[in-house]
């Protein structure tokens, strides 16, 4: 069966220049090996291709159940230049939990 | 001491003015912090100050003082915020002034030395693309991100208020931490322990349950009186947060890694002017409601460089939305779009078409079943030529008559736009001071 990120996870988006970096925890401390299985960098850099330009490294945090997606070149120039709606990405967490596991 | 009480009062320049007044009457705070920088928020203040020598602080200061100043006097609470932007000094003038006015006495102690505007050549190369700074456009600031190093002189005298300029957001809280628990900066472990507590804390009420809310799988009750942080840190370099009774939002464990991890790009190499933190081995446990205690993290030595936010003008932004509802909306919207770009698309450095309700946000991979009544036309175009910018916002509105048919609600929206790039300078070229303000 599959089901969306967002049953399971929870996730906050950040950005540094043109930065994007996405949290992504289980909402339910049981399932972070099933994020950390599924969840990889390619798999987010593909699901975000629309957005993401550069490439995507992966943090794992496993004492803190928690995954960390630094994604390089992704905010089309960043917040103080872009043209884009959300320039900052702060929208961008809700776009990783709509990935199907 | 054997431990101080901070609290955060606000988290960005825009932030609600209520939270710092309520920790500040009710919190028992040693300090109260006011974070009120972003990037851009310096830039803009430098220009402020270009056209008004007497401006460039920030624009609430005011206000905020207004209100904290008899409360932080009466519980003898210390405020240290950067509030002072471009300018703290004119800032500091002017908290001189408020206290006049109210007939209370007061002492401001200003950090200086951010400035590093003179110092730049045009030739550096940013950390972002590799160019030269001159290659961007005409330049119009630079502000290092200056370290405990700038703010403990001002901690040691006996000002209520310390008043900065550009400063690492963690230092504005790690500073105190110092001063107060007798702490050596050549201790890399605290300075770690210290940044991420004031990690945690800076973006206020983030960590109170702000921007983590979620009605479906995260609620956080009373939103509308949302709480913003007390933090108490101890000798070894643990600390608690909590938030005053009453206040709405939530503190846990899932509140705080959401912080925690909040713009980190690496957790385990987290670079400030006073250590490189490694967030990897911070525990949360949570020892009673909307209160956590907060140990672990360490740290690695002091960088040699100082990262500095280079200000530079960068155009204008136009923008110009309308809306379409009931059938054919979409379709309608879409016309709408190819009209406006036939016509002036191809005159802008860069041009973009969005549809809210759609893809505005996440494109349209997202959003392929997603069928709204609603849809609102976005066109934004980014041009060095002003009257090339207002057209976007013209051109949207001229649709009202010449169609397609049953458009809304059309805007406008011009702005000129400040880009900001980083470079790295080294630390010993960077020579903070301070200076004293009495009423």
């Amino acid at each position: 069966m599959s089901q969306k990120l967002a049953d399971i996870a929870h996730s906050r988006a950040g950005d540094k220049g043109n930065t994007l970096v996405l949290s992504l925890f289980p909402l339910d401390e049981k399932d972070f090996p099933l994020l950390a299985e599924k969840v990889t960098a390619e798999k987010v850099n593909q699901h975000l291709s629309h957005q993401l330009k550069g490439s995507v490294t992966r943090h794992e945090i496993p004492e803190m159940h928690a995954l960390l997606f630094t994604c390089e070149n992704a905010l089309a120039s960043g917040v103080t230049t872009s043209l884009a709606m959300d320039a900052h990405g702060k929208s961008l967490s809700y776009a990783l939990l709509e990935m199907e596991i | 001491m054997e431990k101080i009480r901070i609290g955060c009062g606000a988290g960005f320049s825009g932030d609600r003015l209520e939270p710092a007044l309520i920790l500040t009457e009710k919190g028992d705070l040693d300090y109260l912090v006011l974070e009120c920088l972003a990037e851009r928020t310096i830039a803009l203040a430098q220009k402020r100050k270009q056209q008004d020598p007497n401006s460039g602080y920030d624009v609430l200061l005011e206000r905020r003082i207004e209100g904290l100043l008899p409360l932080l006097l009466q519980h003898h609470t210390r405020l240290i915020t950067n509030m002072g932007a471009a300018n703290p000094v004119a800032g500091a003038k002017k908290i001189l002034e408020i206290a006049q006015k109210l007939r209370l006495k007061v002492k401001v102690a200003v950090v200086l030395g951010d400035d590093v505007f003179d110092q730049l050549s045009g030739e550096e190369l940013s950390l972002e693309g590799a160019k030269s700074l001159n290659s961007y456009g005409k330049l119009i600031s630079a502000n290092a991100y200056l370290g405990v190093d700038a703010i403990l002189p001002a901690l040691a005298t006996d000002a209520q208020i310390i008043l900065t300029g550009r400063l690492a957001d963690p230092s504005l809280f790690l500073a105190p931490m110092i001063h107060e628990l007798g702490w050596s900066k050549e201790n890399a472990d605290l300075m770690g322990k210290g940044t991420v507590l004031g990690h945690l804390m800076e973006c206020a009420g983030q960590i109170t349950g702000g921007y983590f809310a979620d009605p479906v799988t995260k609620p956080v009750p009373d939103m509308d009186i949302l709480g913003h942080p007390i933090l108490d840190v101890y000798r070894d370099g643990s600390g608690i947060i909590s938030k005053v009774e009453g206040t709405g939002g939530l503190i846990n464990t899932q509140t705080a890694k959401e912080q925690l991890l909040y713009e980190v790009l690496d957790p385990g190499n987290y670079f400030t002017p006073d250590v490189v933190a490694d967030f990897r081995s911070v525990r949360f446990e949570e020892i009673g409601p909307n209160e956590l205690r907060v140990t672990g993290g360490s740290g690695k030595s002091q960088p040699e460089t100082l990262k500095v936010s280079v200000g530079y003008q960068a155009g204008w932004i136009g923008e110009g939305e309308i809306s379409y509802a009931g059938a054919h909306a979409l379709e309608r919207a879409k016309l709408a779009g190819e009209i406006i770009q036939k016509r002036i698309g191809d005159r802008f450095d860069e041009f973009r078409v969005d549809y809210i309700g759609l893809s505005s946000l996440h494109g349209e991979s997202l959003s392929q079943d997603s069928a709204s009544y609603e849809i609102r036309l976005r066109i934004a175009g980014k041009s060095r030529d002003k009257a090339l910018a207002q057209l976007v916002g013209e051109e949207v509105e001229a649709l009202y008559t010449n169609g397609p048919a049953g458009g809304g609600g059309a805007r406008k929206y011009l702005h000129e736009v400040l880009g900001v790039v980083s470079i790295l300078m080294n630390r010993n070229q960077i020579l903070p001071a301070i200076q004293v303000f009495e009423s």
